[in-house]
């Protein structure tokens, strides 16, 4: 990734650089030495010599710098140029330890990845089931599901309006290993359409249909009516029993379940919503962030969650 | 003594206070505005969208950069959470600069695409309700509040005189594009294509 560092600098440039900065040592040491005073002359008297500055009859002597002021001035000027040689500083040359940030940055990355990447690669061929039951594995695991899935799901991987629980029993694109690898690795979208064009009467009738699905209470008659449309509309994803489709993420909707249930509203209200305007529900993939190896990990953590005996 | 003329003349001594400490950004920041690292856009860099454009001005408004920077240094803790360090190239179409100095909370430079719209849209509507220990203030108004896109053309222009490259067409539209719109949807647009240029390059 050399071009992101950016090109050397032209010979004007880098002249420029090199005259401004030495040029300012070199000015500062100059008038270092240039007023210093290093003899102090006393008169007979033992007043000090002044230099001439008077301010309502207060004078200013001129004594020399105190040396341990005068030295640290030389040390700083010293440190300078030493910093100067050894690093970069002074237009393209490039200091003699060839220091960079993105050396520094790279060597790093390399030495944490020699010591991490063992630890990983041991993780994956341990298969996630197992990897589950594993406690160290899985302290490791919480970690970067705390860093990099809570922010949606939740540090108590609960879920939340919008957000799928993972530690209970439904799935949207199922709980097997396999599943959960590659809803990590590619992410998912769900959609579900907006149904107003069927009009505010189906829609009531379709959420007194889905509340009875799962044992709610509901409006037989209009239950009823519902059953008929939902057959028409919705079975194709949800299937005609209403138990989902996990190839689609269609939910189950004859659990007590629900991904997008509004805190303090009525069950149905968000039913309605959803019916009304449709939801799109989007989970980023997570293999560009994490990494193959962590994926294996993280879906061994998410895998245990829901199967903690 | 000379230095008396200096010390006794209070705008020659200005003026000579200046010539000193501009050495410092001639040698240090004058070079920056003729090298290629800081002059030319990362491959794949495109101008804002309207509608970004319009989002960005919302994140200035509400003092997003006060909490929030938008620069990840070249340490691995910060490219281990954020993703790759932010490079000069991404930030030339940038006027002003929203690299920030303080994280209160998290650095943004590469928050595009790394949660869904849903989720911004929940948490900028009341950060507890995703993240219950979040101390992020509320933004509830810009539900409410709609865009009537009147000066995004003018930015648009400004911006062109910046050099970032924006054509006729593409500002001719942009009233269109934003007009109607909330101000959170303008928001999250913004938010979401933040560092994604580079996204891949870890």
């Amino acid at each position: 990734m050399n071009h992101l560092w950016g090109d050397a600098l032209s010979g004007f440039w880098s002249a420029w650089i090199i005259v401004i900065t030495l040029g300012t040592i070199a000015i500062s040491a100059w008038v270092l030495f240039a007023n210093r005073r290093t003899d102090k002359t006393v008169d007979a008297e033992g007043n000090v010599e002044t230099t001439g500055h008077a301010a309502d009859d207060i004078e200013e002597y001129d004594n020399p710098l105190p040396r341990w002021w005068f030295q640290l001035y030389v040390g700083t000027v010293i440190f300078a140029l030493g910093y100067l040689v050894l690093y970069p500083g002074l237009g393209n040359f490039a200091g003699l330890l060839g220091w960079t940030q993105e050396g520094q940055w790279e060597a790093e990355v390399a030495r944490a990845e020699e010591r991490y990447a063992p630890i990983f690669e041991q993780y994956q061929q341990v298969p996630i089931p197992e990897l589950a039951r594993d406690g160290e594995a899985m302290d490791v695991a919480e970690r970067l599901f705390l860093n990099n899935c809570a922010v949606c799901h939740g540090a108590n991987a609960q879920g939340g309006y919008g957000f799928p629980n993972l530690t209970d029993d439904a799935w949207l694109y199922g709980g097997t290993p396999e599943a959960i690898v590659a809803t990590l690795t590619n992410g998912r979208n769900g959609l579900m359409p907006a149904w107003q064009q069927l009009g505010e009467d189906n829609i009531e009738n379709l959420t007194q249909y889905v509340l009875s699905l799962s044992g709610q209470a509901s409006d037989a008659q209009r239950a009823e009516q519902g059953a008929a449309v939902f057959a028409s509309v919705c079975a194709a994803c949800h299937t005609p029993a209403g138990t989902g489709n996990q190839a689609l993420g269609a939910p189950n909707l004859t659990d007590d379940a629900w991904l997008y249930r509004q805190p303090g509203q009525p069950l149905e209200a968000s039913i309605r919503q959803t019916l009304r305007n449709g939801r799109n529900g989007h989970m980023p993939a997570q293999a560009a962030y994490i990494g193959e190896d962590k994926v294996h990990l993280v879906a061994a953590y998410v895998y245990g969650l829901s199967r903690r005996d | 003594m000379r230095h008396e003329i200096v010390e006794k003349n209070v705008g020659l001594l200005a003026v000579l206070v200046l010539v000193v400490i501009s050495f410092g950004g001639l040698a240090e920041v004058v070079p920056l505005f003729f090298q290629k690292q800081t002059t030319e856009p990362v491959e794949g860099l495109e101008p804002l969208s309207p509608l970004e454009l319009a989002g960005r001005d919302i994140y200035r408004r509400e003092g997003c950069v006060g909490c929030h920077s938008q620069m990840i240094r070249p340490f691995r803790a910060e490219t281990e959470r954020y993703g790759h360090y932010s490079v000069a190239g991404e930030s030339v179409y940038e006027h002003n600069f929203l690299w920030g100095s303080k994280r209160t909370g998290p650095d943004l430079a590469r928050v595009g695409g790394r949660y869904s719209d849903d989720w911004h849209r929940a948490h900028l509507y009341n950060p507890r309700d995703v993240v219950p220990e979040s101390i992020m203030p509320a933004y509830p108004w810009l539900f409410e509040n709609v865009l009537d896109g009147g000066v995004v053309e003018d930015r648009m222009r400004a911006m062109r005189t910046l050099g970032v490259p924006y054509t006729d067409e593409q500002i001719a539209g942009a009233r269109e594009a934003v007009h109607g719109e909330r101000e959170i949807t303008a928001l999250v647009a913004y938010l979401q294509q933040l560092g994604t240029v580079l996204k891949d390059a870890r």
